[in-house]
């Protein structure tokens, strides 16, 4: 025990440190591409909740008057910053108020599809055996279908609806994260922790809830912040090809898209602004997503 | 040595099966990773399994305490028939058999911080006072600042690590432990230490110890009997002192003579025996003798047709060779075979 006390005497590190994720924001505060990404998402985030107060234009009603006959579109000016759309409504204000119906459409139904992938990941990485297989056929099966087809198919399946949109993007991702868990959780269960807890005589269920389940998710956290990405393009995709499921009159990036697509020759203002929104959106879902898992991949660790 | 026998292990066999088929599993053919074990562990004292890498010795191991199921054979521990147990009856009796994992921080879950792996043992099964309690008493005994309860696995040496580890262990007080590789992956220099604690453990809670380890030094250091493993079997079985006094099956020959001597002198007229071939397949085990391809002291009766039994040629002395006491006699000699391009010495320590 002598020798023992020497080698302990060496104390370990003083800052009371708390585990991989602290560690992964030291560096993805160290991380251009993490700072920019996390801006974006700030900026988009504020932007969709405060929408109300942040729009100059609150009525989005048509406002003719300004429509100064056939074909005219109102470029920018110093009343309206991006100028007016075809029916004389303000472009800012429906970008902002855009981009809450984004945010809803895109965290709706990310959980749709998170919840629904972690409960058939849980359970095929968990009880293995015949279940394992039948679901993880189904998930090749669904990823065998292109996501916005199968999208396109579901939420015309359900019926009008913005909860049918997002019930549609969330089954598209469902496979996603369950094979993604399924796989960490199969790798995770054979880690020698496990086999740890096995042998102390903690019960099976314990085993997988307590310790390889947790283990899993980091992956599929990061791979939920890539999907959120995906989900508002997926979204955007729906709603310009006339399913966005929303009343007509609450203003929609992709379904912007759509109506001023036959006006791009005479005002690209009305296709780029809203476009740009869900590129920007999207990059900085992407660019945080990406850090984040570089920064928790042990190999990245300096 | 007394008879008092806390497990016993007879005709243990793991065998996983190597499946083959797109569509449907076809079982191919079978890795006899271990191949017809027996042992007798005695109470208090340590049996050490030694053997190349991939002879079986983790798989034995993990088997005795099912931790892999075992395909055939019987284990009793302590009058209790271990295999017949079912899951929650088996569960229970964990509680007085533990493990020692070869990778301290892989043996540990990231999330869980130091308390909270050494509660979780108590919480399994029950222990009379308060747990915070034992967690001090715990720490106390590996050699560790009563603060580190708060701290995660990632914050300590792999020596510290591996203190927890054996904190985990000892938790329950159990009657035997298998030691994986216990001190491998540390740096020499912290291996003692890790050792020593072990030694010191056996003594003042009466433990029972299966330390499984590649090195030589290690396993004679801490063992009273020593098991040689050959390709999921037991090829040898001696007292410690006896086995590295004098050899008797031709692959503890091998290996024994591959063994650095600390004295440049005899070092130099060191004749080391060298090993034709590599390690055969645990999945296409040599027919016969499972040594004979390598054997340099192979006959050519009996070796490569005879599948020899372990037999006690001395009293505790137990070998596996048809020939033993001939080799041992010097009516046998080696081959020569350090001309052979494909020789290779096995097992050397560092």
């Amino acid at each position: 025990m002598s020798l023992g006390a020497a080698e302990a005497a060496i104390t370990v590190a003083e800052d009371h440190g708390g585990g991989v994720w602290r560690e992964a924001f030291k560096r993805l505060s160290r991380n251009p591409a993490a700072i920019i990404g996390a801006v974006l998402i700030a900026l988009f985030l504020f932007v969709a909740i405060f929408a109300d107060w942040l729009a100059p234009y609150t009525a989005l009603a048509p406002d003719l008057k300004q429509i100064k006959g056939p074909g005219h579109i109102p470029g920018p000016t110093a009343e309206h910053w991006l100028g007016l759309d075809d029916q004389g409504r303000d472009l800012l204000s429906r970008i902002i108020l855009g981009a809450r119906q984004s945010l809803l459409v895109g965290v709706v139904s990310l959980l749709f599809g998170m919840i629904g992938g972690i409960i058939l990941g849980l359970l095929a990485g968990g009880l293995g055996g015949w279940f394992d297989t039948g679901v993880m056929r189904l998930v090749d099966m669904m990823l065998a279908v292109p996501g916005l087809l199968f999208a396109i198919g579901i939420a015309a399946m359900l019926g009008e609806g913005l909860l049918a949109v997002m019930i549609a993007i969330g089954v598209v991702n469902v496979p996603v994260f369950a094979r993604l868990l399924r796989g960490q959780m199969l790798a995770q269960r054979e880690a020698d922790y496990a086999m740890a807890a096995k042998s102390l005589g903690v019960k099976r269920r314990r085993v997988i809830l307590g310790h390889v389940f947790p283990n899993s998710l980091t992956p599929v956290i990061v791979q939920g912040t890539l999907t959120l990405a995906t989900a508002i393009i997926e979204a955007a995709g729906l709603a310009f090809l006339g399913l966005s499921g929303a009343d007509p009159s609450i203003p929609e990036w992709g379904r912007m898209l759509a109506e001023s697509q036959r006006h791009l020759a005479i005002a690209p203002q009305l296709v780029i602004a809203p476009g740009l929104a869900i590129v920007l959106a999207a990059l900085g879902f992407t660019l945080l997503g990406e850090s984040l898992r570089e920064a928790l991949d042990p190999k990245y660790r300096r | 040595m007394t008879d008092d026998v806390l497990m016993s292990v007879r005709g243990l066999k793991v065998h996983f099966p190597i499946r083959k088929g797109v569509l449907v599993d076809r079982v191919v053919g079978h890795v006899r990773a271990v191949d017809g074990v027996d042992l007798d562990i005695r109470r208090g004292q340590t049996y050490g399994l030694v053997g190349e890498s991939g002879c079986g010795k983790s798989t034995l191991g993990r088997a005795m305490l099912r931790l892999v199921e075992p395909t055939d054979g019987t284990i009793t521990f302590d009058g209790t028939d271990v295999r017949a147990l079912k899951t929650e009856p088996m569960r229970l009796l964990r509680k007085r058999l533990q493990m020692v994992f070869q990778d301290p921080l892989a043996s540990l879950d990231p999330r869980q911080s130091v308390e909270s792996v050494l509660t979780e043992p108590l919480r399994t099964h029950g222990f009379p006072g308060k747990p915070a309690d034992r967690v001090r008493e715990l720490l106390d005994v590996v050699g560790l600042p009563a603060n580190a309860a708060g701290r995660y696995p990632h914050e300590f040496s792999g020596g510290q690590r591996q203190r927890i580890g054996i904190a985990r262990a000892i938790a329950l007080n159990p009657d035997l432990i298998i030691a994986d590789e216990p001190v491998s992956a540390l740096d020499v220099s912290i291996q003692a230490q890790i050792v020593n604690l072990l030694e010191d453990l056996q003594e003042q809670l009466g433990l029972t110890y299966v330390v499984v380890a590649h090195d030589l030094a290690v396993v004679r250091h801490v063992s009273d009997t020593i098991g040689v493993m050959y390709l999921g079997s037991i090829v040898e079985e001696s007292p410690s002192d006896d086995l590295y006094a004098e050899p008797l099956h031709p692959y503890t020959i091998a290996l024994m003579s591959a063994i650095p001597i600390p004295d440049p002198v005899v070092e130099e007229r060191r004749e080391r025996i060298l090993l034709t071939g590599d390690l055969p397949s645990p999945a296409n085990i040599p027919p016969g003798c499972r040594f004979h391809t390598r054997c340099p002291f192979r006959q050519t009766t009996r070796c490569a047709d005879e599948v020899p039994s372990l037999r006690e040629i001395r009293p505790g002395r137990k070998v596996a060779c048809h020939w033993s006491e001939e080799i041992v006699s010097g009516r046998i000699q080696a081959a020569a075979s350090s001309h052979d391009p494909t020789a290779t010495e096995v097992g050397a320590p560092v």
